[in-house]
């Protein structure tokens, strides 16, 4: 079971007033991430909207000491910090507990501009958390195609709907074999507060993606954000999984539609929701091309069912 | 001058409202009902801005972006969105 809303802490770390959009879910997962890492932590963060919330200089929204750099560096320039952090321990320089540091990326800049470095930092095993919130697109300059946007979706860049589907990123980390990967999403704030918790705990690199459905990007109503997180767990085209040691676990409710006790809602509800998908559905060709997103969605459940039995 | 150097330094401390005062996004104000709210606190772990108090489930309007997600979650109805003067 996942810890209870009223078991959180009270720690905010994501202040009142920030400057991200009405309802933001990345905004939202950040909130929970602060209460499971506390204040003793080191956030770096790639050009996205979470650095467009931060608020304008000389205020900063976030309450921990946060570091802006490029797209291309977040993995390496984690893993620098986190080896000065032990240098300055182990020459005295520094005492007590060390900070936990942290990457908190959009999906642009993990799926696809900084996923060399971040394969990197895994590839190594420096002691750091990468967070992916996952908005599936370059929202913070106007929605643009990512790696992570699903096929089917309208962009900017994709106006006819993209014609591929998602990568599978958090798989993919997990083949880096590093000690912990999960995913989590907004609607279930108890799973990824523990899975938070967990990877604080784990020495070495930890990889945790955070769906986070984003109304301007989406185009759904505003208050709906945590109603399309839950939708999206529902219907399968989110898994809620994590992995320590390369062994998966499914956590609710992915656990019931992965052991098939419980259906998936099929996938049209989910994407009637979203403006993005809508001259998709409206198309001549919309059968077709709904079959296709949701042959997506049950190849990922079939592989990841799967690659799950391997256990050693 | 030692405030000066301090402003004109390209670093930023953590404060509430570094957006500015973005109650005055509001378009609709989160009213909660206290005769029907059963202090569940799914508003306050939902609420992006942090502008709930968990306990007296109170709003703190000069921060609220009036975004509805408290509304649209709680499960008793007991937050209604009524539009801004
Ligand atoms: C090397 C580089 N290319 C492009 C940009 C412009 N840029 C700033 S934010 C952004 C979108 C980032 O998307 P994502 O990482 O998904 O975060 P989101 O905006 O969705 O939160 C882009 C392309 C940049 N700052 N640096
Ligand atoms: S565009 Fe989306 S992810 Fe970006 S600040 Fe707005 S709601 Fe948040
Ligand atoms: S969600 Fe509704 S019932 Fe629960 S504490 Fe908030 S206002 Fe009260
Ligand atoms: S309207 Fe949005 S910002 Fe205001 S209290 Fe509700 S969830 Fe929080
Ligand atoms: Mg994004």
């Amino acid at each position: 079971m996942a810890t209870s809303i009223k078991k959180l802490p009270d720690i905010e770390q994501v202040l009142s007033g920030n400057g991200a959009c009405g309802g933001c879910p990345a905004t939202m997962g950040l909130r929970i991430v602060g209460k499971a890492l506390g204040s003793n932590a080191i956030m770096l963060l790639t050009p996205s909207c979470s650095v467009a919330s931060m608020g304008m200089t000389p205020r900063l929204g976030y309450n921990w000491p946060c570091i802006n750099i490029t797209f291309a560096s977040a993995g390496s320039s984690a893993s620098g910090i986190t080896h000065a952090l032990e240098v300055m321990q182990e020459k005295g320089r520094l005492h007590g507990e060390l900070p936990t540091v942290f990457a908190w990326v959009g999906d642009g800049g993990t799926y696809d501009i900084g996923f060399q470095a971040l394969s990197g930092a895994a590839e190594r095993n420096d002691n750091i958390i990468f967070f992916c919130y996952n908005n599936e697109a370059y929202s913070n300059t106007g929605v643009q195609r990512s790696g992570a946007t699903p096929r089917g979706s309208f962009t900017t860049t994709t106006p006819t709907g993209k014609r591929q589907p998602k990568k599978n990123m958090a798989l993919l980390m997990l083949e880096h074999n590093i000690p912990y990967v999960a995913t989590a999403t907004v609607a279930y704030p108890g799973d990824l507060y523990d899975k938070v918790v967990k990877a604080k705990n784990i020495p070495g690199m930890k990889y945790i993606e955070i769906q986070a459905p984003c109304y301007l990007g989406w185009q759904f109503d505003m208050p709906e954000t945590v109603q399309m997180s839950r939708m999206a767990v529902r219907s399968g085209a989110w898994l809620l999984w994590e992995a320590e040691n390369g062994k998966i676990s499914f956590n609710n409710p992915s656990s019931l539609i992965i052991s098939g006790k419980k259906d998936a809602a099929p996938v049209d509800e989910y994407l009637m929701k979203q403006g993005r998908f809508n001259r998709l559905l409206k198309g001549p060709d919309a059968e077709s091309r709904i079959a296709e997103i949701q042959g997506d969605i049950d190849r990922e459940i079939a592989f990841i069912r799967e690659r799950a039995k391997i256990t050693i | 001058m030692k405030s000066l150097t301090k402003a004109y330094r390209p670093i930023s401390w953590p404060t509430k409202g570094a957006g500015g005062d973005t109650g005055s996004w509001r378009t609709h104000r989160p009213v909660v009902d206290t005769q029907i709210c059963n202090k569940c606190q799914i508003c306050w772990v939902y609420c992006p801005e942090a502008v709930i108090d968990r306990q007296e489930i109170t709003i703190d309007y000069r921060y609220c972006k009036g975004c509805g997600v408290c509304a649209v979650e709680c499960p008793t109805g007991a937050i209604s969105m009524e539009m801004e003067e």
